[in-house]
């Protein structure tokens, strides 16, 4: 951190550092579990009426390695991606080395209509669509007064 | 999860920086830049006077009347800029993208490959 302040390879990428820095002090309602490391894959929530859908931006993955899981409603999407820096010995300089690599994991708690029997996941691009489907009977209804 | 993806030219609008990471080699530069979302028709890649613009648009498959609960990515675009160096040779980059990674392989100009001196003794 301390080489990286002194040495801004681009203030403007320091500018982004920083915003998603404070962002994640500052933000009135983070979530209990966190930001996941170096924020991959970042996470999109969100819902219709019949689903929830899910879109982790995890790029350079082999589709067969991700693993999601989902235990009392509660979904994990784990796995580990592979450094693109070359091994030790060979003649190369890494001039910039911003992109994560290694193991990770990302929790989200689902709402309580989820139902995990209906999941469906698509890597495309790099990103994972997550689509869990809601119980029928969350469904918004009109109900008869008789 | 917005998908108003109408005038891509634009470079004054909002856009993130994708994290990237670049090595240098013998012959050349690979840069790998992560642009998850982005498909080969999103990507825009130029050089202008040593100057190496990668941009894109993210798409998603979004359902009807989704509604947001939280979005971490909250730009639906990536724009990054790099200058090269004289050395290298912008004609010949060779550019990949899969799963959401974009790499690039930028070659050293002939002049600037190394070369073994040959140091003759008389």
């Amino acid at each position: 951190m301390i080489y990286r302040s002194l040495f801004p390879r681009d203030i403007f990428a320091e500018f982004d550092r920083l915003q998603r820095d404070l962002q994640q002090a500052f933000d009135a309602s983070p979530s209990i579990r966190g930001f996941g490391r170096g924020g991959y894959p970042a996470l999109n929530v969100g819902g219709t009426a019949h689903s929830v859908e899910i879109y982790a931006f995890a790029p350079g993955l082999d589709p067969a390695k991700i693993d999601v899981n989902i235990d009392r409603g509660v979904l994990t999407i784990e796995g580990e991606r592979a450094a693109s820096l070359p091994a030790g010995e060979d003649k190369a300089a890494v001039h910039i080395n911003e992109r994560f690599a290694g193991r990770f994991r990302r929790v989200v708690s689902l709402p309580d209509d989820a139902d995990p029997s209906a999941v469906s996941a698509e890597y495309r691009d790099g990103v994972l669509h997550l689509a869990i489907g809601r119980r029928g009977s969350a469904a918004p209804r009109r109900i008869e007064v008789k | 999860m917005t998908n108003n993806l109408s005038k891509p030219e634009e470079s004054r609008r909002d856009a993130v920086l994708p994290p990237v990471d670049v090595i240098e080699d013998a012959t050349g530069i690979t840069l790998y830049a992560d642009l998850p979302g982005v498909g080969k028709e999103q990507l825009n890649l130029r050089v202008e006077a040593d100057t190496l613009t990668i941009e894109g648009e993210v798409a998603l498959a979004a359902p009807e009347g989704l509604q947001a609960s939280r979005a971490e990515v909250s730009v639906p675009r990536y724009r990054r800029v790099f200058a090269l160096s004289k050395e290298l040779d912008p004609e010949k980059i060779a550019a990949e993208l899969a799963h959401g990674v974009l790499k690039l392989r930028i070659p050293k100009a002939e002049h600037a490959q190394p070369r073994k001196v040959q140091i003759r003794v008389s």
